[in-house]
């Protein structure tokens, strides 16, 4: 690679690495495998293949089941692991590599020395010969790719809005973002300020990109319910040139908590219940997210029964309403007196609570 | 320590039109007539002029133009998945109610 050949390379990264200003999700460990620098850029070899599980003469067709199968495996839409995301980026772009033969055929010819994680530099003139004409990436856009996969494909098809002339000022605007948020209960009911921290990579003065935290103040809305998104304008990445910031949007979730739940604007209230208050009726205190309320359990109650208190959901316009679920917890008998008791309790009735499973005795 | 931002929380009652979403999902005006034409979000009024989307349909087209590319399904398919994901998220958080019980 010439000197200018090398200075272009750089300054096309230089947009695109501020253009993958990404958010990463909240609260969770720092990004893995950040390159170290030394002048020039030194990152680390990928392995497109391992990454996929396949040998280097895999044909076209295995490529794409393979990568079909992972993708459907660590989607971030689709998959309950904890590092799908990361996972399916790393497939996304080996595909992307792999699928086209030409990219695929000049991966190919850096050799078969090379291994997964080993510091690598592009051989000069290491594409000479090779044009790509592949414009579009799979999966996560081109920022969501390595700087290894930037370094030797970064200026092809796309590239050269940002390459060719440095007079022409180029603008985009930056792209959306989104992070999961998770809040008590308690918050939707009475609305708060949260606290939050994100994690993003930018490029930093010298040049090298870094993983930056920063924490945003922002007010929870009353009334949010599960999945609902808040959204923060001009909080998103960064917009090159004049291009205006992308948008933040937050992702509320609730923590799990002992005794209620929130399904959309409802609220369940699990209460659980002797069996004298359940057989007997009772007025029994039930602690919701504003206080407790005195609620009137009828005579005769069953485990599983619900109780509607209207309008004590979710504060909203159409307020939700809060259901007491009723269980029966029944006290052990240890004592001669809990075990005369329960004697008692056994003569006064004459219950088969086997009636209708058919072995009754 | 600054000022604490307020978003606008994206409920139902807060609308957009047929431009707002195309812009925000970045895709065409006939991509999203597909989506309505297959029940993934059903806007309020007649005509697509008039159109007005719940902000909830963001998430839901981006999740499924997400599935289409990455996964190569189509349209429907990809549908039928979000309408599946989020009947396993219910049925999952019901099932750790009853575990905890």
């Amino acid at each position: 690679m010439n000197a200018e050949t090398a200075r272009q390379l750089k300054f096309r990264q230089i947009p695109r690495l501020l253009a993958g200003f990404y958010c990463l999700a909240l609260l969770t460990e720092p990004i893995a495998g950040q390159p170290p620098f030394l002048g020039f850029y030194f990152m680390e070899f990928k392995d497109y293949y391992k990454t996929l599980g396949l040998e280097r003469d895999a044909s076209q067709d295995d490529i794409k089941r393979t990568y079909r199968k992972l993708a459907r495996k660590y989607h971030p839409d689709v998959s309950a692991e904890a590092d799908a995301e990361e996972r399916f980026k790393e497939v996304s772009e080996a595909y992307e590599v792999l699928k086209d033969p030409e990219k695929r055929a000049a991966y190919d010819q850096l050799g078969n020395d090379w291994r997964q994680g080993q510091e690598f530099r592009p051989p000069p003139g290491w594409d000479q010969g090779f044009e790509f004409h592949d414009g579009s990436h799979a999966g996560g856009g081109p920022e969501a790719f390595s700087d290894f996969f930037e370094s030797l494909f970064g200026g092809a098809g796309f590239g050269q809005s940002f390459g060719g002339s440095r007079q022409r000022q180029f603008h985009a605007e930056g792209n959306d973002t989104r992070a999961r948020i998770m809040i008590d209960i308690e918050d939707a009911y009475q609305g708060a300020k949260r606290q939050i921290t994100l994690k993003h990579s930018e490029l930093g003065d010298d040049g090298r990109p870094r993983v930056r935290e920063r924490t945003l103040n922002v007010t929870i809305p009353k009334g949010v319910t599960e999945g609902q998104q808040i959204r923060l304008a001009g909080q998103g990445e960064p917009g090159v040139g004049q291009g205006k910031a992308g948008d933040l949007y937050l992702e509320i979730h609730f923590h799990p908590h002992r005794s209620y739940h929130l399904e959309g604007k409802n609220l369940y209230v699990d209460l659980p219940l002797a069996p004298w208050e359940a057989a007997l009726g009772a007025t029994v205190r039930v602690p919701t997210p504003t206080g407790g309320v005195d609620v009137k359990i009828p005579a005769n109650s069953k485990r599983g029964g619900k109780l509607r208190l209207k309008g004590r959901g979710l504060p909203a316009r159409e307020p939700g309403d809060l259901y007491v679920v009723l269980q029966v917890v029944q006290p052990p008998a240890n004592t001669e007196a809990e075990k005369d008791a329960y004697e008692k309790f056994a003569s006064s009735f004459n219950f088969d609570p086997r009636k209708n499973t058919g072995h009754s005795a | 320590m600054t000022n604490p931002l307020s978003g606008t929380l994206l409920d139902e009652n807060v609308d957009i039109s047929l431009g707002d979403l195309c812009r925000a999902c970045r895709i065409n005006i006939e991509q999203i007539q597909l989506l309505v034409e297959e029940g993934v979000i059903e806007p309020r009024g007649h005509a697509p002029s008039e159109w007005r989307f719940q902000r909830v349909s963001i998430r839901q087209v981006r999740r499924v133009v997400r599935l289409e590319q990455d996964l190569g399904v189509n349209l429907a398919g990809a549908a039928l998945a979000i309408e599946l994901l989020d009947e396993i998220d219910r049925l999952k958080a019901r099932l750790r109610r009853f575990e905890d019980l």
